[in-house]
C-alpha cells in the first residue's frame, strides 16, 4: 500500500492507498501516498503514536472521571447526585465554543492563505463542535430536569447553544454538497468565518431579550465550588479536552486525506482523458466541431 | 459603486416588474400564511392579538426567504454570473444592488402585511415613527444577510432546502429584535423599542460589510 509516487506530474497515481486511508484504516504503512505539491509533508493515515499516546490517556483520564465524579466527589448539599452531570456538562460547552472558534479562524485563514490544511481544519472544528454540542445539549437537558423541573428553558445560554448547533449544522450541510470543492471551499469559509459574529450576537440579542421578561433563569456556577468536586471538574476538563485533541487530529487526518482523495480521482479522470485524446480515440468523429 | 448598486438594483427590479414572481405568487403566499395563524390561533380570543408582532415578522421571514431565493436565481441562468464577473461592476456594488432591490421587494410585501394585520387581526398602528424605524433597520437587516447567503447557496442543486437552514438561524437576532420592538410600539412603551431598533441597525451594518467584502470572494469561487 506504500504507493510512493513523485510529487509532481498528473501521472495518475494509484487511487487506493489515499481511499483506504480515508476510511479510516490506520493499519496503513506509512508514507505519502499520490499526494500533490501544494500538500507538503502530511499525513497519509489518521493514527499516528503521538494519537495512540493521546487516545490512551484520555481512556485513562475518562477512567479516572468516572472514578472522581462518580465515587469520590460528593454529592452536593441542594442538586444532590444530579450535579455530577457538571464534570461532563460545562467542560463540553467549553469545548463546543473551542471548536466554533477553531472553524471561524481557519475559515479566515483559508480565505487569506488558501492552503487546503486550514479548510480541512475549518471542517473539522465545527464538525467536532456540533459532537461537543450534542453532548452539553443532552446533559444539560438531564441535568435541567430535577433542578428546575424541565428539560428547557429558555434562558439566554440554553438559547444560543440550540441557534448555534442550528448553525453548525447548516455549515456542515454546505460543506457535504457533492460540488466543486474549491467552490464549497469558499462558500463553506464564509459561512465559517461568520459563524463566532453570529454566535455572540444571537446570545446579545437573546440575554437581552430574556433580561426583560425574567431575572436569570440559572443562577451561575456556584463559585464556592471547592475540593474534591472542584477536582472532579478539573478532570471533566482534562478528560474531555483529550478526547477533542484525539477527535480534532484524526478528523483532520480524514479531512485531508479525503482531498487527497479526490484530487486523485481527478488526476485519473484528467490523465484518462489525456489518453483518449492522444490515441485520436472515436468519439472525437461524434463530437460536433 | 452606487453607479453598479442602482444599475443591479435596476435589473433585478425590471425582470421583477416583467415576471411579477413576488407579486403573482409571494404576496398572496404571505397573506395566505397571516390567513392560516387565524386559522390556528382562536381569531376571536386573546391570543392572536398578542401574537401579532411575532406572526407578522415571522411572515415576513418566509416571504422573504422566496424573494431571495428567486433574486439569487436570477444570476444563475445564461452564465449571468460570469457576466457580472467580466462586466468590471464592483461586486461591493453588485451586492449592494441586489440588496436594494430585495429590499425594496421587502418593504412592499411589509405594507401589504401590515394591512393585513390590521384589516384581519385588528392591530392598531400606534408609534408610527417606531414601527416605520422599526421596519426600516429590519428590512436591512434581512435584505444584506439574505443576498449574502443566497450567493452562498446559488448554483447548488440543493439550494431551496439549504437556504432556510442557513439563514433562518443568523436571522434569529433579527426576529427577536423586530419582535420586541413591535411589541413595543403596538402595546407596551415606545421607549422600550428602540435599543431593540438599535440592534436590528448594527446587523444590517455588520453585514452590509461582510456582504460588500465576501462578494466578490463569492462571484469567482463559483
Amino acid at each position: 500500500m506504500t504507493a510512493t509516487t513523485p510529487a509532481g506530474p498528473p501521472s495518475g497515481p494509484p487511487p487506493t492507498a489515499p481511499a483506504a486511508g480515508a476510511a479510516g484504516a490506520a493499519s496503513t504503512a506509512g508514507g505519502d501516498a499520490g499526494r500533490r505539491p501544494p500538500a507538503g509533508a502530511g499525513p497519509a493515515h489518521t493514527g499516528s503514536a503521538a494519537t495512540r499516546v493521546i487516545g490512551w490517556l484520555a481512556l485513562a483520564s475518562l477512567a479516572l472521571l468516572v472514578l472522581y465524579g462518580l465515587i469520590i466527589s460528593p454529592a452536593d448539599r441542594e442538586m444532590d447526585d444530579v450535579v455530577r452531570l457538571m464534570y461532563v456538562h460545562v467542560p463540553s460547552a467549553t469545548y463546543l465554543y473551542l471548536g466554533c472558534f477553531l472553524t471561524t479562524l481557519a475559515s479566515g485563514m483559508w480565505l487569506w492563505k488558501r492552503t487546503p490544511g486550514w479548510d480541512a481544519l475549518a471542517e473539522t472544528g465545527a464538525e467536532v463542535a456540533l459532537v461537543f454540542a450534542f453532548v452539553t445539549l443532552l446533559t444539560g437537558s438531564l441535568w435541567g430536569r430535577p433542578t428546575w423541573g424541565t428539560y428547557w428553558t429558555w434562558d439566554a445560554r440554553l438559547t444560543t447553544t440550540a441557534v448555534l448547533t442550528a448553525l453548525l449544522a447548516g455549515y456542515l450541510a454546505l460543506r457535504r454538497l457533492d460540488v466543486d470543492p474549491d467552490a464549497r471551499s469558499t462558500r463553506a469559509a464564509v459561512v465559517g468565518l461568520l459563524l463566532v459574529p453570529n454566535v455572540v450576537i444571537v446570545n446579545r440579542s437573546v440575554e437581552w431579550w430574556r433580561s426583560l421578561h425574567q431575572s436569570a433563569t440559572l443562577a451561575r456556577i456556584d463559585p464556592t465550588i471547592e475540593g474534591d468536586m472542584l477536582v472532579a471538574l478539573m478532570v471533566g476538563f482534562l478528560a474531555l479536552g483529550l478526547v477533542f485533541a484525539w477527535l480534532t487530529i484524526h478528523r483532520f487526518r480524514v479531512a485531508w486525506l479525503e482531498q487527497q482523495a479526490d484530487r486523485v480521482d481527478l488526476d485519473a479522470a484528467l490523465a484518462a482523458r489525456r489518453a483518449e485524446a492522444a490515441d485520436g480515440d472515436p468519439h472525437e468523429k461524434v463530437t460536433p466541431a | 459603486m452606487w453607479r453598479d448598486a442602482t444599475l443591479v438594483a435596476g435589473r433585478d427590479l425590471r425582470v421583477e416588474a416583467r415576471s411579477r414572481v413576488t407579486v403573482n405568487q409571494v404576496a398572496p403566499f404571505a397573506l395566505l400564511v397571516l390567513i392560516l395563524f387565524a386559522f390556528a390561533l382562536d381569531p376571536e380570543g386573546p391570543v392572536l392579538e398578542r401574537a401579532t408582532p411575532g406572526l407578522y415578522w415571522v411572515t415576513v421571514l418566509f416571504s422573504a426567504l422566496l424573494a431571495i431565493a428567486r433574486s439569487a436565481k436570477l444570476d444563475e441562468a445564461d452564465g449571468v454570473r460570469d457576466a457580472l464577473r467580466l462586466s468590471a461592476l464592483d461586486p461591493a456594488g453588485v451586492f449592494a444592488g441586489k440588496a436594494l432591490a430585495v429590499a425594496a421587494e421587502l418593504v412592499a410585501l411589509e405594507l401589504l402585511l401590515g394591512a393585513g394585520v390590521v384589516v384581519l387581526y385588528g392591530a392598531d398602528p400606534a408609534g408610527v415613527g417606531l414601527l416605520v424605524a422599526t421596519c426600516a433597520a429590519a428590512t436591512a437587516a434581512v435584505a444584506t444577510a439574505g443576498t449574502l447567503y443566497g450567493a452562498l447557496v446559488s448554483g447548488l442543486r440543493v439550494r431551496e432546502t439549504l437556504l432556510p437552514l442557513l439563514l433562518l438561524p443568523v436571522l434569529a437576532p433579527v426576529l427577536i429584535g423586530a419582535t420586541r420592538a413591535f411589541d413595543a410600539a403596538l402595546g407596551g412603551v415606545p421607549a422600550d423599542g428602540w435599543p431593540w431598533c438599535g440592534l436590528l441597525a448594527a446587523f444590517a451594518v455588520l453585514y452590509s460589510v461582510a456582504g460588500a467584502l465576501a462578494y466578490g470572494t463569492l462571484l469567482e469561487g463559483s
